[in-house]
């Protein structure tokens, strides 16, 4: 953890002028996050367009026209990271209650009729010409540096966040959250859980509130069981889960279909572009939520296990970017979003191999999708802020 | 940095370790481990197999006009399987389907529930798992609406299909003989060898009855399979292996088509005339056999039905009415499989038994009115009294006492009533070597085998009928006796007879045999191979329909042949002499009437004429012929039940068959120079072109 090379560049931030320190930031830069990123997103746009190419093909569409979005998206979503990473973000906490405000009122208006439903999920807002957005992705980052700024400033002589901090964070981060759930999105209520939970433990919260938290969720887990507060739906995914082969054609279609694509692709894959279960769209939502099977099935165990590993590097370096803040804030922004990134990645990717029920999340970095970019990228954007600001000494 | 956050954020580091390493273990089970195994099923996930079924062979006549064969046209099928899937079982989609085709859904819902014994027709014979034909001549836009709209209709199919057609060249429908299909059977299909349906797969359609069922093997050829690359919606993306049906064989027949189309005219009319003259002529058979090799020419059944009924599944009114009293079976051949007493047409087995027995073949012989046998007296035809003459005009004038007075002696000669079960009896065993009494052997799969009644027979009969009987001898009739006392006495009286002694072979039953009356059974079949025998100088062939099995190509799969016929243990002799006689009869004999103006000096046929009496019924007419008398080549017969003298009804339906055969001077011949073509056919064009 000790970087003392790089320490000199770091020091004079605050007292050269601004754009040169800027400047020097690019070599402050977590390089390893950079290029594993930068690795994945390339992946992911070439199993977009295997994912799509015959399907576009059959609608009689320019084959490329997803990638191409794609590409675009990924570009604006780079320049969004950029422009975070420079930002200092201990400056953020000005913002938060905005950020907050705005990441609500666009939850709100998903509920309302400007609310659009996309691929089943009610969680998008039709913005015109041909955009939408969704405001739920916008939301993670709110929330993340919503929290850092709650639990990450403890009263004088404490180490964690007091009661009534722990109280008013998960207040506003239970705003959002219950909206999402609304939508009804619980794949990304369980997003925000593993987030406010993460950091929580992180700002070093007493065990009692963490057990008590824990205690607490396992109840309401249960009464939801117990009350048939679940939607049929969910409940069959979750037998499926349980039981792929007990309805194959229903429910369980989907987590055999990505069991069989995973499975099929063997140590070294059919060959990119080559995956047969891919062409004949045997698994729905391969470009997005299943983006993984297409890996899978086209470069077998080795691209799989490559995704794996590069999504480990991310989140190796983020880890390692909180341990290295400058302060708790730092510490809790990077342990927010690499607890996003992480239950996403291994939600999204435990779902199509059979390890976790299916609910619709993306893959971080690989996924197609406009709005999940950008939310990545500021995300991705936020952990090389901190690390640019990280302490001197460590 | 806080210890405990430090701490934990160690926690956290390993956990997302951990995380990462169950991912890849997972992995590796998935992919490594088990990739094999999802290779496979992943295989069989993108392919299904298609049955694609062969395409029937063509039954021919004799010429290679087509009396059988296949008119593409658009099926609309069901699969159940996939409407079972949907939510409402796939009512909607039915509904939808029958305002499409003009159907009902209760049409179609009883077109596609699976039979049973407590099912009425219409109802689906085959494998649930197959699609089940709804319509198979669906208007083109409908099917293309269908296909168009596949959204609309899951489960709902339409495609190109041969159907089996009889077209019915020149009248010659035949449809008893060529038979019909019906969908195989699940029992049927796991008994077959190769390829089994199973999945999407065209109608497998099976030979019932007739030639269809007799050489289906031949007919039916051999499916193939196309293994196609689907998308997760089942939409064909490719061929990844295709192994292309084997067509079936045609068969070709020796049925000319119109000859057969002439004796179907020609019963047909004298069923009709017979019943203008009062006569029920319920049923009736007509059937031409060439004499030299006992190759069936035409095959003529009454009643007929129209073989149109079997395609596209046939409802229960439709099945009932083929199968019902009311409409008399018409399925059944009566030409293998309608029997009755065969009344003269049968003395020529019974002279040939007298000469076996010792009777001098030119003798004179009285013929008077009635002859005693026993205390009974057995009259001739009308109790005509005619006199002293030879064999020769007793049959021109088919005197019947002299036969009795033969039977009689024989009968007696034997022992009497004491004569031993199996004493050897001239008059069964030349019956026998007529062919009587048991099955041809014909290349038919239903076929009678007749009945020549002697001693053994009578007393198997009287132990299985001896408890009635003798329970009627002591009780009567009550309930005959209450509308006919007199028909109930007799009966009791008959019953009384039985019982006492009707295991006994008495004289009144070798006399009613000697001319072809009483117990006597025998089919038009085997009275036309009995006839050919006697024309063709002693050889019993085994009639033969199928000649030969041929390719699409035209060239010979394999020529069928009957077996070498057998020899007729009758003097030539003999046989000359009835041949002679009989050539009499159309001339001056009992059939004068019914060949009046036949020009017999160039076709100089002759024959026998048939008048049974049955108990309770009218008459059953026959009449049995061979011409030319010169050289004979083909032998004649016909039998009507219920339909009056031998020599009015099927004396002239003979005639009409001879002079459709040979012509008249207002009437082409059918046959070139007297012969029907011996060479095997060229084939037909292709057959099955696009609707």
């Amino acid at each position: 953890m000790i970087t003392g090379s790089k320490a000199g560049t770091v020091e004079g931030y605050a007292t050269r002028p601004r754009w040169r320190g800027r400047l020097a930031a690019l070599r402050g830069l977590d390089w390893p996050l950079c290029v594993s990123v930068l690795a994945l997103s390339v992946i992911g746009a070439l199993l977009v367009r295997s994912a799509t190419f015959h399907s576009l093909v059959e609608q009689g569409q320019d084959p490329n026209g997803f990638v191409k979005r794609h590409a675009l998206n990924m570009l604006i979503g780079f320049a969004l990271g950029a422009v975070v990473s420079l930002l200092d973000y201990r400056l953020l906490r000005a913002y938060v209650p905005i950020l907050y405000g705005l990441a609500c009122a666009g939850l709100v208006a998903v509920l309302t009729p400007l609310g659009a439903t996309i691929n089943g999920s009610h969680s998008w807002i039709v913005i015109g010409g041909g955009f939408q957005m969704q405001p739920s992705e916008f939301a993670k980052v709110g929330l993340v540096v919503l929290l850092a700024m709650i639990l990450g400033e403890p009263r004088d002589g404490e180490i964690g966040p007091g009661t009534r901090d722990i109280l008013f964070a998960l207040v506003l981060a239970g705003v959002p959250a219950a909206l999402i759930l609304m939508q009804p999105d619980l794949g990304t209520t369980l997003v925000f859980i593993a987030v406010v939970f993460g950091m929580l433990v992180i700002s070093g919260t007493r065990k009692r509130w963490i057990f008590g938290l824990v205690g607490g969720a396992a109840f309401a887990i249960f009464s939801v069981w117990f009350f048939g507060l679940l939607e049929d739906y969910q409940i069959d995914r979750f037998t499926a889960f349980l039981d792929p082969d007990a309805d194959p054609r229903g429910a369980g279609y989907n987590a055999r279909q990505s069991r069989i694509a995973v499975g099929s692709g063997g140590w070294d894959g059919q060959g990119l572009f080559q995956g047969e279960q891919t062409s004949g769209n045997f698994v729905p939502e391969q470009q997005t939520d299943f983006i993984f099977t297409v890996a899978g099935e086209e470069l077998g165990f080795i691209g799989g296990a490559a995704i794996v590993l590069l999504i480990g590097v991310v989140l190796w370096r983020g880890l390692r970017i909180a341990t290295q803040a400058a302060d708790l804030f730092g510490t809790l922004v990077a342990t927010g979003v690499v607890c996003w990134f992480g239950y996403q990645a291994f939600q999204n990717i435990g779902m199509t191999v059979g390890l976790m029920p299916i609910t619709g999340l993306p893959l971080p970095f690989v996924s197609y999708g406009g709005s999940a970019t950008f939310a990545n990228m500021i995300g991705f954007g936020l952990l090389q802020a901190v690390h640019l600001r990280r302490r001197p000494f460590d | 940095m806080n210890p405990r956050t430090h701490f934990r954020l160690v926690v956290l580091y390993v956990l997302v370790g951990a995380l990462l390493l169950v991912l890849l273990g997972r992995l590796w089970t998935l992919q490594v481990l088990d990739g094999e195994r999802y290779a496979s099923i992943a295989a069989q996930n993108r392919t299904r197999d298609i049955v694609v079924p062969a395409v029937r062979g063509m039954i021919l006549d004799d010429r290679g006009r087509p009396l059988a064969r296949n008119q593409s046209s658009l099926v609309v099928s069901v699969d159940r399987t996939a409407l079972a899937r949907q939510e409402d079982g796939g009512e909607a989609v039915l509904r939808r389907l029958g305002k499409v085709l003009g159907l009902g859904y209760d049409d179609i819902q009883q077109k596609i529930r699976l039979c049973s014994p407590t099912v009425e027709r219409p109802c689906w014979p085959g494998s649930p798992y197959q699609p089940i034909p709804v319509q198979d001549d669906t208007d083109p836009r409908a099917a293309l609406q269908i296909m168009e709209r596949k959204e609309d209709f899951p489960g709902v199919t339409a495609q190109i299909q041969p159907n089996r057609v009889y077209p019915a060249p020149h009248g010659a429908t035949a449809v008893q003989t060529l038979g019909y299909l019906q969908p195989i059977t699940e029992e049927e299909m796991a008994e077959r060898e190769g390829i089994k349906v199973t999945g999407y797969s065209a109608v497998d359609l099976v030979g019932r009855a007739g030639l269809e069922a007799e050489y289906d093997e031949a007919l039916r050829g051999e499916a193939g399979y196309r293994r196609v690359l689907v998308d997760s919606q089942g939409r064909v993306t490719g061929i990844a292996e295709e192994q292309p049906p084997k067509p079936g064989y045609h068969l070709v027949t020796s049925i000319d088509a119109e000859v057969q189309g002439a004796a179907e005219k020609a019963l047909k009319e004298g069923i009709d005339a017979a019943r203008r003259n009062g006569s029920p002529a319920d049923s009736g058979a007509a059937v031409v056999m060439d004499v030299q090799t006992g190759r069936l020419i035409a095959t003529a059944s009454y009643p007929s039905y129209d073989p149109s009924v079997w395609t596209g599944g046939i409802t229960q009114k439709k099945y009932d009415a083929l199968l019902g009293e009311k409409s008399n079976n018409p399925l059944i051949s009566r030409v293998t499989q309608g029997m009755g007493p065969p009344g003269s047409t049968f003395k020529v087995s019974s002279v040939a038994a007298a000469i076996r027995a010792g009777y001098d073949l030119h003798g004179t012989y009285n013929c008077p009115g009635s002859y005693m046998v026993g205390s009974r007296a057995f009259n001739n035809f009308q109790g005509a009294n005619l006199g002293t003459m030879n064999l020769h005009t007793a049959l021109v004038k088919s005197c019947d006492t002299i036969f009795y007075k033969f039977a009689h002696e024989m009968w007696i000669r034997n022992g009497g009533k004491n004569a031993p079960l199996d004493a050897k009896n001239p008059m069964v065993e030349t019956a026998r070597d007529f062919g009587f009494g048991s099955r041809t052997g014909v290349d038919l799969p239903a076929e009678s085998e007749g009945r020549i009644p002697d001693a053994k027979w009578k007393r198997e009969y009287w132990e299985a009928t001896k408890d009635a009987s003798c329970k009627h001898a002591k009780t009567g009739y009550p309930n005959v006796a209450k509308t006919d006392p007199a028909r109930a006495a007799y009966l009791k009286q008959v019953a009384h007879e039985n019982c006492a002694e009707g295991m006994v072979w008495r004289a009144g039953d070798a006399a009613n045999l000697s001319i072809g009356q009483g117990n006597v059974m025998v089919t038009p079949l085997q009275l036309v191979r009995a006839y050919a025998a006697l024309a063709n100088g002693g050889k019993m062939h085994t009639p033969r329909i199928g000649v030969a099995v041929v390719r699409p190509d035209g060239s010979v799969v394999r020529k069928i042949d009957a077996p070498e016929p057998t020899e007729l243990p009758v003097d030539d002799k003999v046989l000359a002499y009835m041949r002679d006689a009989l050539a009499d009869v159309p001339k001056e004999g009992t059939a004068a009437g019914a060949f009046n103006g036949f020009d017999l000096k160039r076709v100089p046929v002759g024959g026998k004429t048939g008048t049974a009496e049955r108990w309770g019924q009218e008459d059953m007419s026959w009449f049995a012929s061979f011409g030319p008398t010169k050289d004979p080549r083909y032998a004649v017969v016909a039998m009507v039940s219920q339909g009056g003298f031998g020599a009015s009804t099927s004396g002239v339906i003979v005639r009409n068959i001879w002079e459709a055969m040979y012509g008249t001077k207002d009437r082409e011949p059918i046959l070139d120079d007297g012969r029907l073509p011996t060479e095997v056919p060229r084939m037909p064009a292709a057959q099955g072109a696009a609707p």
